[in-house]
């Protein structure tokens, strides 16, 4: 396959950046993107440039690292998959393809098409934990019986890698879908009730304080989402927020 | 978290939004069911239209209900200029190509202009007909302000601009459609009422309302202008 890559090239957060136009001769269609893009930086090399800097680690779809905004979309034309996951037979011999990186206050790009997430990281640290005790008394979690149904949308929500296709995808960059995972993973279980209303309270807190948008509800986040993670889980962060809200005691 | 912290937040804006949103709702149906009696244009349906004007705006409990309708409006429109200031803030630099339409519906992205196209019709239509029936001039009938007359005659030949004025008229009730089409639903999500078995039904309410109710609306300045041919 012969390709155009139109792809964002930024020297760091505070440098404007700009669409460099490259052709690619010779992209089989089994590479992964990543792998592709692998080959676009090996022929800027040999040529004397500097490669394109793309985030990426497993290349399994786990780990969430990977981003890039491919064509206008997150992700990428595919569904359910990351980027690394998508492969070259996706696209067309001589397709253009647009490279862009996550665009979000929230998410400043560090370089090229890397940008720094750790804003999710503060949003965790804000209440997307349990607080048990771990002096040697360490409890089973399993000792507590849970319904089938409670575990399986928890697990659900728990598989959100946290990789942002939900803000990038947004047109108002919101974080409801990443932050509402993470509040209903907890949610669901027993093992999150003592913490649940604080825990929105502080999410949703952080949240906000991280520059993210609002949700105007377009769904957008969810059909992007790599995991699949629906929009129920808003809707209960909304509840709950709604309820943290009237039972507040401040 | 504090209540002013509370208040500040994204979520409890999109409460506001929902909540004044589904109450304008209800006040759309209200008004429609108002409104339909101008398709009788008899002299029996002008008294009672007049009739119908009169208590709509003497009757103290319909007074209450118009003044919460026009502050559902104001935090309406204050809460979404507020949030879209905020959502295009929140990413300042926008993508060279991005394809919306892959996962989201065009209603859903423009909800900002579609409402603004609907406030605009707002106060052009409250200048029509709601400032006329209040401070005048107005015609008597019967002993009653004549609304019936005005509405007739915005509509009618003696208004050279009638045809752009139904232009306008139908114009907005599209606009109104999809923001309602969007919108309905969407208040439910905000408000964390979705339900794998009620969320179908409410998003199938929302399509039937956000057609049926604009349409309907849209056939009245039709329906006067082309008899008054």
């Amino acid at each position: 396959m012969n390709l155009t890559l139109k792809v964002w090239r930024q020297d760091g957060p505070e440098a404007t950046g700009h669409m460099d136009t490259h052709a690619l001769e010779g992209v089989s269609p089994d590479m992964s993107f990543l792998e592709m893009m692998d080959m676009l930086n090996d022929q800027i090399i040999r040529a004397g440039g500097e490669p394109v800097a793309f985030d990426h680690d497993c290349r399994e779809g786990i780990c969430g690292m990977c981003s890039m905004f491919i064509n206008g979309e997150a992700h990428g034309p595919g569904r359910g998959v990351t980027t690394c996951q998508l492969h070259m037979r996706s696209f067309n011999d001589g397709d253009t393809i647009a490279i862009e990186p996550w665009r979000a206050q929230a998410f400043p790009v560090i370089k090229d098409l890397t940008v720094d997430r750790s804003a999710f990281d503060r949003v965790i640290q804000a209440g997307g934990y349990i607080s048990v005790n771990t002096s040697g008394n360490t409890i089973d979690a399993n000792a507590i019986p849970v319904p089938k149904e409670q575990a399986d949308d928890a697990f659900s929500a728990a598989t959100c890698i946290g990789c942002g296709a939900c803000v990038a995808s947004c047109k108002n960059a919101s974080a409801m879908l990443f932050v509402s995972a993470k509040v209903s993973q907890f949610a669901l279980l027993p093992q999150g009730q003592p913490e649940r209303e604080s825990r929105v309270q502080r999410m949703v807190e952080q949240m906000d304080k991280e520059g993210f948008g609002n949700c105007t509800n377009t769904g957008a986040c969810a059909v992007e989402c790599p995991k699949g993670i629906d929009l129920s889980n808003i809707a209960r962060m909304n509840r709950d927020f709604m309820s943290a809200a009237v039972k507040s005691k401040k | 978290m504090s209540n002013s912290g509370i208040l500040r937040s994204s979520l409890a804006k999109k409460y506001v939004m929902a909540l004044s949103g589904l109450f304008l709702c209800l006040f759309l149906l209200g008004h429609l069911a108002g409104n339909l009696q101008l398709f009788n244009t008899s002299a029996e349906g002008q008294l009672a239209f007049n009739e119908y004007a009169h208590f709509m705006t003497t009757f103290p409990l319909v007074k209450l209900l118009s003044y919460l309708t026009y502050a559902a409006v104001l935090f309406h429109v204050v809460d979404g200029i507020a949030l879209t200031m905020q959502n295009r803030k929140a990413r300042p630099t926008g993508y060279v190509k991005e394809k919306g339409s892959a996962n989201a519906s065009w209603s859903s992205r423009n909800m900002g202009i579609l409402g603004t196209i609907i406030l605009v019709f707002l106060v052009s239509h409250m200048q029509n007909f709601w400032y006329v029936m209040h401070f005048g001039p107005i015609g008597e009938s019967d002993g009653l302000k004549d609304l019936h007359t005005v509405v007739m005659t915005f509509f009618g030949p003696e208004n050279g601009l009638a045809g752009l004025a139904v232009a306008g008229y139908v114009l907005a009730q599209f606009a109104l459609g999809f923001h309602l089409i969007h919108g309905f639903q969407s208040g439910f999500q905000s408000l964390g009422l979705r339900h794998s078995k009620y969320s179908p039904l409410i998003e199938r309410a929302g399509l039937f309302f956000g057609i049926g109710v604009p349409t309907l609306f849209a056939s009245i300045p039709v329906y006067l202008f082309f008899i008054q041919l």
